[in-house]
């Protein structure tokens, strides 16, 4: 009976022994296996307890449609001056891109929105990019936050304070980035995304913006006209 | 017999410790961490215990199902990031429906957009820290165009976004709700 007792300790001990340190072991590989490469930018991370934003978007389905005509606007470039689309001169179409500083999604393209405006301005597709946030939401996406941003990157094109907030409605831009490819009668040809891979620029695989411009350039109609994707809700000044 | 029994249970408490030494310090820390939430907070920081919370990971068709559960249960399933700031600025409210409704047939999935290389360092600490009610799920599938509209043709992509279902209705709205009362409007009709 006291020979049973003792072999059960041992057994007891030895599965204590056992799981303890294998189970350390394991511990210690999830953590190796966890160390994640930071990659790309850091994101912001939102102040905890503060009272934040709103975007009062809601399902919104106004704004242009495809083959709307768009109308004109002047806004204020980081360069002080007031732009519009028909000061514009020897231009086939229009880039026009909600984009920001402050949201992950929109500093993801930042690079491509560079490198797009790089090639395509010099054959007539300019991007014309316009923060469409209110600052008193989202601090970051100021004027001077778009000064600092577009010196910063070396922005090629022209970066646009919709201040009034009166302009992305008119188009029915939801969110950053959300780019609105027009033909240079001003006519809506594509809504969307840039690509298909916001995260990792070298695993696209659609390139649905430079498509939409060689399907203008051919005479044709952009197939896909429209795409979704993934971004920042437009920060609206809050009633 | 029995005096040669006491030497083998010296070997093996020997042996215990020289194993268990040998592990890194933090290892053996994280060892006594309890899986309790609460005991946990209350012994070691977010980022020891952030090995013991799962939080699965799937592109869309891994958690497409989650959108479509045909029982007697409703959801309430919210589209959000930490990075999102009016996301974390309604997140409570999401909680807060707990309280209302945790004693009907009722769930919170909360569907975290954070990137992949965000999820150690602030997901996990952000569920940790809020000690939250609801299960965490995190979406990773770049290619957003091929299921935005699968989770509701309403949606043009933007965080936050908000899908009620049950079995027999659905509703689905892409704003932040700035009061837990403007949430309730909409998740109230669907809980019985």
């Amino acid at each position: 009976m006291k020979k049973i007792f003792e072999i059960t300790c041992f057994i007891a001990l030895f599965a204590l022994v056992f799981t303890a340190c294998s189970s350390g072991t394991s511990e210690a590989e999830t953590s190796l296996g966890s160390v994640l490469k930071e990659e790309g930018k850091t994101v912001n991370e939102a102040p905890g307890g503060k009272a934040m934003t709103v975007a009062n978007e809601g399902n919104q389905t106004n704004g242009y449609q495809i083959g709307d005509v768009a109308n004109d606007f002047s806004l204020k470039g980081t360069d002080d001056q007031d732009h519009s689309l028909a000061q514009m001169s020897d231009v086939k179409g229009y880039v026009v891109t909600f984009t920001c500083n402050h949201c992950p999604y929109a500093v993801m393209y930042e690079d491509r929105l560079i490198d797009f405006h790089n090639r395509y301005a010099a054959k007539g597709y300019p991007v014309i990019a316009i923060n469409p946030n209110d600052p008193a939401v989202e601090p970051e996406d100021s004027f001077e936050g778009m000064k600092t941003r577009a010196e910063e990157k070396e922005f090629p094109f022209l970066y646009l304070f919709d201040e009034k907030q009166e302009i992305y409605p008119q188009f029915g831009a939801t969110k950053t980035p959300h780019v609105f490819l027009l033909d240079k009668d001003m006519v809506v040809r594509y809504i969307g995304a840039i690509d298909n891979n916001a995260r990792d620029a070298a695993a696209v695989t659609e390139k649905y913006l430079e498509n939409a411009i060689e399907a203008i350039e051919a005479g044709k109609d952009p197939e896909p006209n429209t795409t979704k994707a993934v971004g920042c809700s437009i920060k609206a000044k809050k009633s | 017999m029995t005096k040669r029994n006491n030497y083998n249970y010296l070997l093996f408490a020997l042996i215990f410790i020289l194993a268990c030494s040998s592990q890194p310090k933090e290892n053996n820390r994280e060892l006594e961490v309890p899986a309790s939430a609460e005991v946990a907070k209350e012994k070691a920081s977010a980022s020891q215990i952030s090995q013991s919370i799962n939080v699965p990971i799937h592109d869309f068709k891994g958690l497409e199902h989650l959108l479509h559960f045909e029982n007697d249960t409703t959801y309430v399933v919210n589209f959000w990031a930490t990075w999102c700031k009016p996301c974390v600025a309604e997140l409570p409210y999401f909680e807060q429906l707990w309280d209302d409704y945790g004693d009907k047939k009722f769930k919170v999935l909360l569907i975290s957009l954070d990137f992949p290389q965000q999820i150690e360092k602030k997901l996990i600490p952000f569920i940790q820290k809020h000690q939250l009610k609801s299960e965490v799920w995190v979406l990773n599938d770049s290619d957003a165009n091929s299921w935005i509209d699968k989770v509701s043709t309403k949606w043009s992509g933007s965080l936050p976004a908000t899908l009620v279902y049950n079995r027999d209705a659905r509703e689905f709205q892409e704003k932040s709700f700035e009061t837990y009362e403007e949430l309730n409007e909409m998740v109230a009709p669907f809980v019985k």
